[in-house]
């Protein structure tokens, strides 16, 4: 095995039957992993359609709700996605470079800050709880109910959009893990990097998913 | 991955039940989706006959109004979602695409069999529903009876909901075939029509598929959990789901009726041996259909208490729908002038479908005028209409399609004689069900009803016997080739005298797809190029 800080890939990796050469597998599955981003735009755009909407029918009733989150909790989690997206970009570039160690300590990290946002996101969760402010039927703060008729239709919305987030950031764990499980035995290098660059485009994703969801959320109102 | 050994093909290499279940190979795949979906055919056909049958007579005849609303909503689930979304792009698609391209597989081959077992899983939930005391929603789950009703519709959407993630995988995987595996010389505008047509197909299948994922997911929700989204006791509106259902459920319908036109377009350049009239039009007119598909959904809810100036714009847009459709009938119909046209199946398939969806398609401008919509709103025109394209149009091209490909699929001939028989009792019976419809839907009789006036009787009866007779053809259709596929006389490389690509490999194809690797020299209809 050649030093670790230099080493390229030590698997070797076998270009598919039916592509012309690495280049050609590689181009073709990150058009693959595009195509999978726009239906995945399209999977989130009903929530933002319907929050816009009854945003718009329940003005008043939403800006009394929103006003029970805390956006202390929403930028910290924000600052967390952010340096995990930085994490992520120095996990693929290490990658290109053949340099193992240094691609396995970025996406540890970013797997460590996925799981802080977590952290960050149950303490979020167990608050509302506690307050009763939840979705549509288990919705039980009476004063808040009083001041804001369709509260509970605005935490429907603020469960359904961070909670179909947080399902992609648990699964973006999962693959993460099993990236770094290939990236510790050397499978990737200059030659092959496929799986780090699309799981790549993916967490960048999630993340600006976020990006989007924290000032609608807590922030307009 | 196998490689491939002299005198074999795909079908008989390598050997054993496991090497199909696990296989990679696109023209397998194709096939385990080809014998599901006769499968489901089967059941959504047998769904068909029972809502005839009971039709036949006012009042009780052999299920009361309960089993009736069941066995109508089972008859729509299995063939919309099971049957007729699947049956061209995954079926025929996943064998002939990449042939056509000159490529040995699509893009990703482990995620073409994910696409398969998804979709085998999804409609096993769904079929699962019939021991859950069955679902009684119509296959459209519209709220709020969907959410309250006491049957098992929450899992027959979560059946939806894993289905269409199939569909989305195979539009992927089409896409990214079509952009990146296109043999040498294989140019955009050498692109066969039946691609043109698949990968506006995908792109639907993934832009608009994901919505109503979603929106399956808050429904399913709401029914457990009353989140209150299409609940307007919790604020929440019903016809937001009828907003974010028909987005989908209004382009799905293209995801039927496109392939079938590329289907329609290679068969009749074949039999007609001239090249096809407008090939420039003809692809944009598709992706024409495909994006107008997505700014017309409104055109589903005239009746929905939606605004009037929505009512307004969306019957103005599905005009649009009419231009390129218009563009590709008379393409075809060009095509055919003064060109040696054979009646072969495919062909009597293809003209069938000529005049079928013709009517489908003029009908539909009928619905789309406001005025005369609201009139025909939930009677038996709509649901004329809508088996004119979906029955007459995609249904006619998938059995163009079987009988155009099958030399190429089992590398077998099936018999002209019973074909044209079958043709015949299945074209006649056709237009015996569903023409009597439009008259008794004009008339006023109400779709979904196990029930209705005497005066409609005879209509009624009319088309209980179109219904047998299709069944018969059907029947017909299913014998003969069974017995084609394994006595049938041995096929040609190119029956046909085809120009496009898969025809010039073995029938049936080796493992690899091309004993060579094929280069591109013609366009796709180039019959006298010969000759040049």
């Amino acid at each position: 095995m050649s030093s670790p800080h230099q080493s390229s890939s030590s698997v070797e990796h076998h270009v598919a039957h039916h592509f012309k050469d690495g280049e050609h597998e590689f181009l073709t599955a990150k058009q693959g992993m595009w195509l999978f981003l726009l239906q995945e735009v399209l999977f989130f755009s009903p929530l933002f359609v319907g929050y816009f909407i009854f945003r718009h029918m329940y003005y008043h009733d939403f800006h009394v709700a929103a006003q029970q989150l805390d956006w202390v909790m929403g930028a910290v989690n924000t600052v967390i996605l952010i340096s995990s997206s930085f994490t992520m970009a120095r996990a693929v570039s290490n990658a290109q470079k053949g340099k193992r160690e240094e691609t396995v300590e970025a996406l540890l990290f970013t797997i460590l800050f996925a799981f802080g946002f977590l952290v960050v996101k149950y303490l979020e969760y167990s608050h509302k709880i506690h307050a009763g402010t939840l979705p549509g039927h288990f919705f039980h703060d009476a004063e808040l109910l009083k001041a804001a008729p369709h509260a509970p239709l605005f935490f429907t919305f603020y469960f359904a959009m961070t909670g179909l987030h947080a399902i992609h950031v648990i699964g973006g764990i999962g693959i993460l893990i099993w990236i770094l499980m290939r990236a510790r035995r050397g499978e990737f290098g200059p030659k092959y990097f496929t799986p780090v660059e699309l799981t790549g485009l993916y967490w960048h994703f999630v993340d600006l998913v976020w990006i989007y969801l924290f000032p609608l959320l807590y922030l307009v109102g | 991955m196998s490689t491939a050994v002299a005198g074999t093909n795909y079908l008989n290499y390598p050997k054993g039940l496991k090497s199909w279940l696990f296989t990679l190979d696109h023209k397998r795949i194709g096939m385990l989706y080809f014998f599901s979906i006769l499968f489901f055919f089967l059941v959504g056909g047998i769904f068909a006959l029972l809502i005839r049958l009971e039709l036949m007579t006012p009042g009780f005849t052999i299920m009361g109004p309960d089993t009736y609303n069941k066995v109508f909503t089972y008859h729509g689930t299995v063939m919309v979602f099971m049957v007729i979304i699947p049956m061209i792009p995954a079926a025929m698609g996943n064998f002939i695409l990449p042939m056509m391209l000159g490529a040995k597989d699509v893009a990703f081959p482990r995620l073409n069999l994910a696409s398969y077992y998804v979709y085998l899983f999804g409609a096993m939930v769904a079929l699962a529903t019939l021991f859950f005391k069955g679902v009684d929603t119509g296959w459209t789950f519209y709220a709020p009876y969907s959410t309250r009703t006491g049957s098992a519709a929450g899992m027959m959407v979560m059946a939806a909901f894993i289905m269409g993630f199939s569909s989305i995988f195979t539009g992927i995987n089409f896409i990214a075939t079509i952009h990146k595996l296109r043999a040498p010389g294989q140019t955009w505008t050498r692109l066969p029509l039946f691609l043109w047509a698949l990968y506006a197909t995908s792109v639907i299948q993934v832009l608009a598929t994901p919505v109503l994922a979603l929106t399956l997911v808050l429904l399913a929700l709401e029914r457990v959990f009353g989140i209150g989204i299409f609940d307007p006791a919790l604020g929440g509106d019903p016809v937001l789901f009828q907003h974010f259902f028909w987005f989908y459920s209004h382009p799905a319908v293209y995801i039927m009726i496109l392939p079938a036109m590329g289907v329609i377009s290679e068969v009749i350049t074949v039999f007609s041996r001239k090249n096809i009239f407008g090939y420039k039009a003809m692809a944009v007119a598709t992706f024409g259909i495909a994006l107008v598909a997505f700014i017309v959904w409104g055109h589903h809810m005239f009746v929905s208490g939606q605004s009037h100036t929505a009512n307004f714009v969306f019957s103005f847009l599905t005009m649009f729908v009419a231009i390129p459709t218009g563009v590709k009938v008379f393409s075809w119909v060009a095509t055919l002038y003064k060109g040696s046209i054979s009646f072969y199946a495919p062909m009597l398939y293809a003209l069938a479908f000529l005049f079928v969806f013709t009517i489908g398609g003029l009908t539909g401008v009928v619905l789309a005028t406001l005025a005369t919509d609201v009139h025909l709103t939930d009677t038996y025109y709509v649901v004329a209409h809508f088996h004119y394209v979906m029955v007459g149009g995609t249904l006619m091209a998938f059995m163009a399609a079987v009988h155009y490909w099958f030399p190429k699929f089992f590398g077998r001939m099936y018999a002209e004689a019973p074909a044209r028989v079958s043709w015949f009792l299945i074209f006649l019976g056709f237009n015996v069900t569903f023409l009597p419809q439009f008259i008794a839907g004009s008339r006023g009789m109400p779709r979904r009803y196990y029930d209705y006036v005497p005066e409609f009787t005879w209509l009624n009866q009319l088309s209980t016997i179109g219904s047998w007779l299709i069944a018969l053809g059907f029947v017909i259709a299913a014998v003969y080739l069974a017995y084609a596929l394994f006595k049938g006389p041995k096929a040609p490389a190119n029956p046909w005298n085809s120009r496009t690509l898969e025809w010039e490999s073995e029938s049936p194809p080796p493992v690899e797809n091309f004993s060579h690797d094929p280069v591109v020299r013609h366009g796709p209809y180039d019959y006298h190029w010969e000759a040049k």
